[in-house]
């Protein structure tokens, strides 16, 4: 079974085609179908997979399946092909499964839209890249994949080109991205031009072998390809992207930040553990950078009003927890939380898209309110995430949340510093996520007016995934219930073969349980704090946060205009960028590129003007061209 | 041994041409369609019957005609291009009003003809396919009776031709008077001895030959006829020589150079050097000042010829199976490429100009992105076929110490990225100011097409294969 | 001559073409020398009657290089397709007892294939005149 891995990227790719060539011809129920019955296909095959993969004893739980070899040429060897590990048995479980219920929740969310079939075959595309890019036994295959979903991101993003603000959303994604990508291809070439190869396996293997920990070279990769992960998993400084990626379809925001595209930079990290674990100064930078970035769009979620942009920046927090586990080694917590927080956050873009549905476009949080009568099953499902993401214990986040904060605080590479900054993050997260849901389902109405008629729950095809997504997020957390609280971790001891021999996370019972019990009781306290912060201020006395955001205007300001860090960049970079383009363009286009084109023209035309001579349309012209070439190769051989 | 049994495929496509003459008489109106039909399958089973002589390494006809790989290579790819040729003539020939049975018989003739350019191991055999080749080739060229420029095309191509001809013959001739003999086995035995290698007769006969094989692959200075007469011709059948005969020349030049006069190394490739860089030069500018599209890729296909042979002066192992496989890429994005022109062309030459494309992927999204796809390849841009081809020959240059030929080559593809990128950006940045097509893109020129798109992408992604075969189709020659 | 068999000398094959050489030149020489040797010794006493060209004694009525039609080129070049076949025809007759059924095969190949040109060329009316 496992020999069939390559299905997994084949089914979205034959939907992509399918879609993209006939698509419009077909009718729109096909469309979906192919769509969804593609993605689900691969679904299928990858829980097959896993669990063949699980009744395998441990240490065989490895495939490495080569297709061809794409290019060799000298040294240089380049062979395309599949790796098969608990790693990424996990990723395209998640990529495809979360995948999937976004597919089927996009049959009701899309069903007016005319571009209905380039949305299937963007998304399938979408998907397929992704799953190449998890699946993939070396760094060029890795790369293609980068670049395929940063592609798609940007056709999803700018999908309703007629929009300027999605057409610039969807630029923007791109030329971020482009700028990470640029330090990625940068790190996969000093990979090749130092082990001479780019096959993980080989790389891995020798890393160690050739370097001792701490060596500049494997800093400067790995510090290299974590810019790429920057850019892709939206961290400090080049996170500015996100947010406005809600331009999109709503699916495909949930596609983004759940399933897809941010979680590439997480695994990306986590597959080059090993070469990580040999640069410390990389993984301090790592861990600070995700640290940095939870709380810092943590806060900026506070204060935002629209319920997507709230959502976006909780992603960008989330993510930094993820970079925060890595950071401090504890790569399968990462990935544990990577996995949660698929679940919950697809169910948190899904949820909020099927209110904006609801009303009819409506995002301003301001203007909703005591939804939960209206949207009887988007509603509880909401709920659900929500206190999967604070981090309630018996929820998914819990878990996943608090085994990150414990390896923060506890691990080798951890701090006491990298602790706090986690939960204060963690009580601003729940503070931020209830403020949310009571502004959105509580209290009275703020309807206006001309939408109030229009408000109904979305169809079977939306709900259904928000339910089935619901009860992942209940039961997520339940593969990796720490020994601590008397569960196995399976989830972690799942994926030891992969980061076996190194410092994993999870699997130490620590001496000091009662340590971990009293972090873990701890980051309950905030969530519950944040909680009932929320609940004060939004249904008690729903007077207050005015107030407040009179009192401290400033800093309400600071935050609500998101550290002014978008004008900043334009500021800095953008302006500076095109003035200086400007200028270069001027400068160099005008005067050099164009000068020695205009001057290789004027001189081609010339050339050409005389060579146009010798096309004279004469027969005996062109005989006499045959006829001197002749003679001067002859002449070379019997006279020389 | 006469084996007559191997040349089956030959056979085959000799009989479906002489088949499709006699039905064309036939008093029955929906004939052209069962023309074109028995016309497929002829190539289609001879195709497969090539397929399965792979890895024979036979001799006929008294060791003039050679089954070993290499000419089984050559041989399946003009089947191919042979079959890609009359799915896209199917509706162009209907709509110039030139559907008569002769061309497609005429087609298969100038296959035929090919075959034994790859086939052929004295250079009799050779002359005598290609002037098989050359003489349908000359009718096909003039096929649009009405028009004075097909016919001027025609009668340039003939004239030139025969002229070029003679050089080939005056060289066998040489040859001949040297050796005593016309066998390629005869002549490599004669210049095993030492002092045949300075033999002056014997270098202005190969001098000749290179003149002879230099006018049919057009390279500069025997380019000339080119533009002309891929201006002047029905499109399909420039489409039709600019990929087959060009191939087919570089399978009988690559069989006598490489394997016979390969001891002669030293005094071709100097030649050779000079030649491909000029060629490579001056395709590619002249190609920038081109109006008309089919001028503008007959000068791009003077510079694949370029391309072609800087893998030959090249000549390492890498180099000799990158030639057979740049052959393959660029007969696919080529058909492609003039397949889309087919599609949009009118009658009375209308829709010829490059500037005529503007706004195309406005009309025709599909027929665009093809079209997009096929230049791309033409430059040489990943992740297509175009591009290993260009990747494998110029490092081969590289690795063979041919740096500056490399260079030379690389430039010259950045002078071509500018002239194919043109095309582009007329289809995508302009507005349509009129429609194109007056139906629906045809269904077997749009199968043609979709055949050559996915060969180009799959070349581009999985070209260890075939270079895999094109490597031991080159290196059992002669053996 | 002495430098051609220089050149030549070390090439045998060349060498066997000498006689053919010789007797080319001699050809040549014969009937240029015949031709100036009758220049030389011939009267000449030319009138218009002798100068007129000789139609089977009729009169010359215009100029003989005029354009005729293209069906005499394809008569022509029919006949001589057709007439060559019959050439090939002779001697495979006389070593048909050597080369056996083989042989009768291939000819008959050889006919069948001509025979398909020439049904193409009946059904094209490359035959008929009008």
């Amino acid at each position: 079974m496992l020999d069939y891995i390559w299905l997994v990227p084949t089914f979205p790719l034959i939907g992509v085609t399918i879609n993209g060539l006939l698509g419009k011809r077909l009718p729109k129920k096909l469309v979906g179908l192919v769509a969804c019955g593609a993605l689900g296909l691969s679904f299928l095959v990858s829980v097959i997979i896993f669990f063949t993969l699980l009744h395998l004893p441990p240490e065989q739980r490895y495939l490495e399946k080569v297709l061809y070899t794409w290019i060799s040429s000298g040294a240089f060897r380049a062979e395309a092909g599949f790796q098969l590990d608990p790693l990424s048995a996990v990723m395209i479980l998640v990529v495809s499964g979360v995948g999937f219920f976004i597919h089927i929740y996009s049959i009701g969310y899309m069903h007016g839209d005319k571009g209905y079939a380039r949305y299937f075959a963007y998304l399938n595309l979408f998907a397929f890249f992704m799953l190449l890019l998890v699946l993939a036994n070396n760094f060029l295959f890795l790369f293609v994949g980068w670049e395929g979903v940063g592609l798609c991101s940007y056709l999803l993003i700018g999908f309703w080109y007629e929009r300027k603000s999605a057409a610039d959303a969807g630029k923007k994604a791109f030329v971020v991205n482009r700028i990470g990508d640029f330090g990625f291809a940068l790190g996969i070439m000093l990979i090749f031009s130092t082990f001479g190869t780019i096959d993980y396996s080989e790389v891995f293997q020798a890393a160690p072998e050739k370097f001792s920990p701490g060596a500049l070279i494997i800093t400067a990769i790995t510090l290299l390809l974590f810019v790429g992960a920057t850019g892709k998993s939206a961290q400090l400084p080049l996170y500015t992207w996100l947010p406005d990626a809600m331009e999109g379809p709503t699916p495909v925001s949930a596609l983004i930040h759940a399933a897809t595209m941010v979680t590439a930079g997480v695994y990306m990290v986590a597959r080059c553990h090993v070469l990580y674990l040999l640069a410390p100064i990389s993984l301090t930078v790592v861990a600070t950078v995700g640290a940095l970035t939870a709380i810092f769009s943590a806060s900026i979620g506070l204060a935002q009003n629209d319920i997507k942009r709230i959502l976006a920046y909780s992603t960008i927090s989330q993510l930094g927890y993820m970079f925060l586990g890595c950071g401090v080694g504890a790569f399968s917590a990462g990935i544990f939380h990577l996995m949660t927080h698929a679940f919950f956050k697809a169910l948190l873009f899904l949820g909020a898209g099927s209110v904006i549905h609801a009303l009819a476009g409506e995002q301003d949080l301001r203007k909703m309110g005591g939804l939960r009568r209206n949207l009887p099953i988007t509603f509880p499902t909401f709920l659900v995430a929500t206190l999967a993401i604070a981090g309630l214990p018996g929820f998914s986040g819990f878990f996943s949340k608090d085994e990150i904060l414990w390896e923060a605080f506890s691990s080798p590479h951890g701090h006491f510093i990298y602790w706090l900054i986690g939960i204060v993050t963690a009580g601003m997260t729940s503070f931020y996520m209830f403020r949310l849901v009571f502004l959105a389902f509580f209290g009275s109405s703020r309807i206006e007016t001309d939408r109030t008629h229009h408000i109904h729950e979305s169809p079977p095809s939306m709900t259904m995934p928000l339910i089935i997504l619901a009860l992942l997020s209940i039961i997520g957390g339940y593969a990796g219930v720490p020994h601590v609280l008397g569960g196995a971790n399976r989830f972690h001891s799942f994926l030891s073969p992969v980061f076996s021999g190194h410092h994993g996370g999870g699997d130490v019972v620590d001496p000091s349980a009662s340590t971990e019990i009293v972090i873990m009781t701890m980051s309950v306290l905030v969530a519950v704090g944040g909680f009932l912060l929320a609940h004060r201020m939004y249904i008690k006395r729903p007077e207050v946060p005015a107030i407040l955001a009179d009192k401290a205007r400033w800093l309400y300001q600071l935050i609500f205009n998101k550290y002014y860090v978008d004008e900043i960049y334009d500021f800095l970079f953008v302006n500076s960028i095109k003035n200086g383009a400007n200028r270069l363009w001027q400068l160099f286009d005008v005067r050099v590129v164009d000068g020695s084109v205009n001057g290789i023209a004027n001189l081609a035309g010339q050339g050409s003007s005389l060579l146009s001579q010798l096309q004279s349309g004469y027969v005996k012209s062109y005989a006499a061209s045959i006829l001197i070439g002749a003679a001067l190769i002859i002449g070379y051989y019997v006279l020389r | 041994m006469i084996n007559l049994s191997l040349l089956t495929p030959e056979i085959i496509v000799l009989i479906t041409a002489l088949i499709v003459l006699i039905l064309d008489l036939l008093p029955w109106r929906g004939r052209k369609v069962l023309l074109a039909t028995v016309g497929v399958l002829g190539t289609v089973g001879a195709l497969l019957i090539t397929m399965g002589q792979w890895d024979l390494r036979e001799e006929a006809f008294y060791g003039m005609v050679a089954i070993d790989n290499f000419s089984v290579y050559f041989k399946a790819l003009f089947l191919i291009i042979c079959t890609l040729t009359i799915l896209l003539s199917i509706n162009y020939i209907t709509r110039g009003g030139i559907d008569l049975g002769e061309y497609y018989s005429l087609v298969l003739l100038a296959t035929f003809g090919y075959m034994f350019m790859a086939s052929g191991t004295d250079l009799i055999t050779i002359f005598l396919a290609l002037e098989i080749l050359s003489l349908a080739v000359y009718i096909l060229a003039g096929f649009m009776r009405h028009s004075p420029k097909s016919n001027e095309s025609a009668f340039k191509y003939f004239l030139l031709g025969a002229f070029s001809s003679a050089f080939l013959l005056y060289g066998i001739a040489n040859i001949y008077g040297v050796v005593g003999n016309t066998n390629l086995k005869d002549i490599a035995q004669y210049l095993s001895q030492e002092a045949a290698l300075k033999n002056p007769l014997f270098l202005a006969g190969m001098g000749l030959l290179l003149v002879g094989f230099g006018f049919k692959v057009a390279i500069v200075p025997f380019h000339m006829w080119t533009p002309d007469v891929y201006e002047g011709s029905p499109t399909t059948v420039t489409a039709f020589m600019a990929v087959g005969t060009k191939a087919a020349s570089f399978a009988a030049f690559l069989r006598v150079f490489f394997y016979t006069l390969e001891p002669l190394k030293g005094q071709w490739v100097p030649v050779l050097w000079l030649l491909a860089a000029v060629t490579i030069i001056f395709g590619n500018t002249v190609a920038i000042y081109q109006k008309n599209i089919k001028r503008m890729l007959a000068y791009s296909a003077i510079a694949h010829a370029g391309y072609i042979l800087v893998a030959m002066v090249a000549g390492n192992d890498l180099g000799s199976s990158s030639i057979l496989y740049y052959l393959l890429v660029y007969s696919l994005m080529n058909l492609g490429a003039f397949g889309v022109v087919i599609i949009v062309e009118k009658k009375e030459e209308e829709n010829l100009t490059i500037s005529d494309y503007r706004g195309l992927a406005y009309k025709h999204p599909m027929l665009s992105a093809a079209m997009s796809l096929f230049l791309l390849s033409l430059a040489g841009i990943p992740p297509t076929g175009g591009f290993v081809g260009k990747f494998y020959i110029f490092s081969a240059a590289v690795s063979g110490g041919y740096v500056g030929l490399a260079i030379i080559g690389v430039l010259g593809s950045a002078i071509a990225l500018y002239y194919y990128l043109r095309i582009i950006v007329y289809m995508y940045m302009y507005d349509p100011e009129k429609e194109f097509l007056d139906g629906p893109v045809p269904f077997f020129s749009a199968a043609a097409l979709v055949i050559t798109a996915i060969g180009t992408i799959l070349l581009g992604i999985t070209p260890a294969r075939i270079l895999e075969l094109a490597h031991y189709s080159i290196s059992y020659l002669g053996h | 001559m002495d430098t051609s068999l220089s050149l030549f000398g070390d090439y045998q094959v060349i060498h066997n073409y000498l006689p053919i050489l010789v007797f080319i030149i001699f050809a040549f020489a014969f009937a240029i020398g015949t031709l100036i040797f009758s220049y030389l010794v011939r009267p000449n006493k030319p009138d218009p009657e002798k100068l007129s060209p000789y139609e089977c004694g009729i009169p010359p009525m215009m100029d003989a290089r005029e354009r005729f039609s293209i069906r005499f080129f394809i008569i022509a070049m029919l006949f001589l397709l057709f007439d060559v076949e019959v050439v090939f025809l002779y001697p495979w007759a006389v070593v048909y007892n050597k080369i056996g059924l083989y042989g009768f095969v291939e000819m008959m190949l050889f006919i069948a294939i001509l025979l398909v040109g020439y049904i193409y060329a009946w059904r094209k009316g490359a035959l008929e005149w009008e």
